[in-house]
């Protein structure tokens, strides 16, 4: 049996333009992007050029620290261009999509008694494998390696998430043959996260794994606090996560033989006229989910959510593990003594403003990040959005002064960039937790 | 908004590198983000951000400092007219304090901020806002009759030795406030500490009878080595326990009123600023060293009610002000506890065994600042030995 886990510390930021129920339909993006930035370390080997004609399934490009990674088209069509930046490392690999796609066709049959390799290898061809996180460090994973335990987080808490009781309405035999594969992958047990006040009728054909229930605030839904709370990892430990829709691609895979990418995203936020569900495919061009569908011109539109999400243009490209957009007002104006006298509501958790943490239910928030960076002075605060058992402030001054041992011991390999998103959040000093917490994941990386 | 954004804009370039006033960049930024919360975006990982920032933080402190800064200013005129037996109805007392009072609050200020923006400039930082509180702690902790230059050589030094030479604010072991007075107690002591210096009565002016302008805690120490018992220390000159409380006798400028502080405890803690953990530990801490001095008896220390060690001298300033200063206290949780029972502990200690210094919660304080760093090693070290031992379960 799993186990009942109640989170107190944590935090609901309730954000205006949460999605409604209603899927809308729209037309079919007309290019697509992978992009290699979205991996992190992630260093790409090009297996394409310009003007090559792809199928969805063909492979991309591969990692160069492990060329049996593969990243596949999400689609079929030509590959449009490979868009380079500083020191010619590649951003993105642009495909102009067929009308029609066109897919490569893999030998899935009888998947369910294929040994574990045989599975792993249909994996890295097919280029579900990057679907796979790694942990310690938020990394790719190894597929020399085998996890002590897979954990899927099969709810989303952050603010103005997916619902996946209709994102993932329909894909019930997909997600349970993705969890007989997933299972195959570790020595230990899968895990199935859960939220017991949410709908998870999704799962209910899923077997063999262990559930656990879940209840209260974000960052419930994080998988990193899920492993701490259910066996945290260890120095020398590796467990692997996913997110449930990936488990559904992986199950429509090997059921079917294609890579099948096709979706349902989340697409809300203040700035978005219809908020609500939106049918898509990894790597899609965003413009045409916003076209006719913002409601001002000064936005942040975001891949992924407001706490952890990568700043994309209004026609750039969904990440490849997002599942939602956001879209949110920009804050870049000034704002005369808005530190003591407030000129709209700001989400909060500080009692300094009574009204919003207490009174105001939703809020339209923007990214103006009210206030200036400064050293460390207040303490105590990460704690209140912090249910790992990690001290949070002490682990950031770790990484600040390096100090490797001191990270390793304060629990470093437990955590990834969005496990501390809430830190970052609430903090007073405006100190960038997450980009602190990459470079020390990084360095501890390397240095292991 | 408009109008004043345009004068902003038009002033900046003079200012910023190049300008012909660039020397002055610092502190050009600390008016201008005063005035204005920046356009800055965010640009990763986190999008949307709290609303609170330092600037609010520390001018919550600044509020919360203002009833007792606001009585002290009126118990000085009291005190001043009640010694020299003049009525004076309740705005000319508190005119009077707040004319002894500004003086010594422009010094701080103007010291402690000026230095602050050269290090800023010097070091190519943002002026940070801590100072803002430091500043007008200082003042407060002061004896009516400090010289003035006294108050600008111990500002310059807290904000020089006890802070920019550990890298600014938030890198500091010492509570910088308690630096400055520390550094005067010991320096100078005589205009410090004794009868005379609490209420500035220039020599040679007549004061009525039985005026002696002793604190409390002096009264108690005294009645301590006279053997006398401790009620009668309390009932000479305008020293009863509920004149302790309301605050109505002699004593460092805003330290008196044991209602006022709490006025501003309520604040801190209703707002989530100052750590009620550590106000309620050090309140812990005193009584139970206060409780055991009780039970074993003696002299007029030893006897006096253990509460009572919370209402004289600066125990409740000090508990509010100063221990929950979040830089030089305890950084963890646990920490804080630890941290100020012991201050209260410590206070009460100093107060009955030191001869020498009647007030104990000054050196309690700054004994525990430089032991804070060990109290959450101690903290830190227990977290770390969960984990290890996850390894070896």
């Amino acid at each position: 049996m799993g186990q009942n886990i109640k989170i107190k510390r944590g935090l609901d930021i309730n954000l205006e333009g949460s999605p409604s129920n209603d899927i809308y339909s729209v037309n079919s993006p007309a290019t697509f992007a992978i992009k290699p930035t979205d991996i992190k370390g992630l260093v790409p080997k090009m297996n394409v050029k310009q003007g090559d004609e792809v199928k969805a399934g063909d492979c991309l490009f591969t990692d160069k620290k492990n060329e049996r990674i593969c990243f596949t088209a999400p689609v079929s069509g030509e590959i449009a261009e490979v868009v380079r930046g500083d020191r010619r490392a590649i951003l993105e690999v642009k495909i102009l999509a067929d009308s029609k796609v066109s897919f490569k066709s893999f030998d899935t049959s009888g998947y369910e008694t294929k040994s574990a390799d045989e599975v792993k290898e249909l994996l890295l061809t097919s280029g579900l494998w990057p679907f796979i996180v790694q942990r310690p460090f938020g990394v790719l994973a190894d597929p020399s390696v085998t996890p002590k335990a897979i954990h899927v987080s099969g709810f989303d808490s952050a603010p103005l998430a997916a619902d996946v009781s209709i994102t993932l309405k329909g894909e019930e035999a997909n997600i349970k043959a993705g969890f007989e594969v997933l299972k195959k992958l570790t020595s230990g047990k899968v895990h199935l996260n859960l939220h017991s006040a949410k709908d998870s009728s999704v799962y209910a054909a899923v077997e063999g794994v262990e559930r656990n229930d879940f209840s209260g605030p974000h960052p419930s839904g994080l998988v990193g606090v899920q492993i701490n709370k259910i066996d945290p990892i260890n120095k020398g430990e590796v467990v692997w996560t996913l997110k449930p829709q990936h488990v559904a691609f992986i199950g429509k895979f090997f059921e079917t033989g294609n890579l099948n990418l096709e979706q349902t995203i989340a697409v809300a936020g203040s700035e978005v006229s219809k908020p609500g569900y939106y049918t898509t495919i990894v790597g899609a061009d965003v413009s045409g989910l916003l076209a006719n569908n913002l409601l001002s011109d000064n936005v942040r539109v975001i891949s992924g959510n407001v706490l952890t999400g990568t700043k994309i243009l209004k026609n750039g490209y969904l990440g490849i593990h997002d599942t939602q957009i956001s879209v949110i007002p920009e804050g870049d104006h000034y704002e005369l003594l808005g530190w003591l006298f407030p000129s709209y509501p700001r989400p909060t958790i500080s009692s300094t403003f009574p009204i919003f943490k207490f009174l105001k239910k939703t809020f339209k928030a923007n990214t103006n990040p009210h206030g200036e960076h400064r050293a460390y002075v207040v303490t105590g605060q990460y704690e209140k959005v912090m249910p790992m058992d990690i001290m949070p402030q002490q682990l950031i001054k770790s990484i600040i002064a390096k100090d490797l041992e001191q990270m390793e011991n304060l629990g470093i390999y437990e955590v990834i960039e969005e496990d501390m998103a809430l830190c970052e959040f609430v903090c007073t000093s405006k100190i960038d937790v997450q980009r602190v917490l990459s470079e020390g994941l990084e360095l501890m990386a390397e240095e292991s | 908004m408009k109008f004043l954004r345009d004068q902003v804009d038009k002033l900046k370039p003079t200012f910023s590198e190049g300008g012909k006033l660039s020397f002055l960049h610092s502190t050009f930024d600390a008016l201008e983000t005063f005035l204005f919360v920046p356009n800055h975006t965010t640009h990763s990982g986190g999008h949307i951000r709290d609303g609170i920032d330092l600037k609010r933080t520390m001018f919550i402190v600044v509020i919360a400092l203002l009833p007792a800064l606001m009585f002290g200013m009126w118990n000085l005129g009291y005190q001043f007219h009640r010694a020299t037996g003049m009525e004076v109805s309740l705005f000319e007392n508190f005119w009077y304090g707040m004319l002894q009072t500004l003086p010594i609050i422009i010094v701080s200020y103007g010291v402690g901020l000026g230095i602050e923006m050269a290090f800023a400039q010097f070091k190519g930082h943002p002026v940070n806002e801590g100072f803002l509180v430091t500043g007008l702690l200082i003042p407060m902790v002061m004896p009516a009759d400090v010289p003035l230059w006294m108050v600008g050589l111990a500002t310059a030094f807290a904000v020089v030795i006890g802070k920019e030479v550990f890298g600014g604010t938030g890198m500091n072991l010492l509570n910088p406030a308690l630096t400055a007075r520390m550094f005067l107690y010991i320096g100078y002591t005589p205009e410090m500490s004794g009868d005379k210096c609490w209420v500035p009565i220039a020599d040679g002016v007549a004061t009525v009878d039985g005026y002696s302008g002793a604190t409390t805690l002096g009264n108690v120490g005294v009645a301590s080595s006279n053997g006398t018992p401790w009620s009668d220390s309390l009932l000479s000159w305008g020293t009863s326990i509920s004149d302790s409380i309301m605050g109505t006798i002699p004593g460092s400028i805003a330290e008196t009123s044991v209602i006022a502080i709490l006025l501003g405890a309520v604040i801190l803690i209703v707002t989530g600023v100052g750590s009620w953990k550590i106000m309620l530990s050090t309140v812990i801490g005193a009584l139970f060293m206060g409780g055991i001095l009780n039970l074993a008896g003696g002299n007029a220390w030893y006897d006096m009610p253990a509460w009572y060690h919370l209402v004289i001298g600066g125990f409740m300033f000090g508990t509010v002000f100063m221990t929950t200063d979040p830089v030089s206290a305890a950084q963890t949780e646990r920490g804080k506890w630890i941290y100020g029972f012991f201050i209260g502990l410590l206070t009460v200690l100093i107060r009955v065994y030191n001869p020498g210094y009647p007030e104990g919660i000054m050196m309690a304080i700054l004994l525990m600042n430089v032991f804070a760093p060990l109290i959450d090693y101690r903290v830190i070290q227990s977290n770390i030995k969960t984990r290890l031992n996850r390894v070896k379960a």
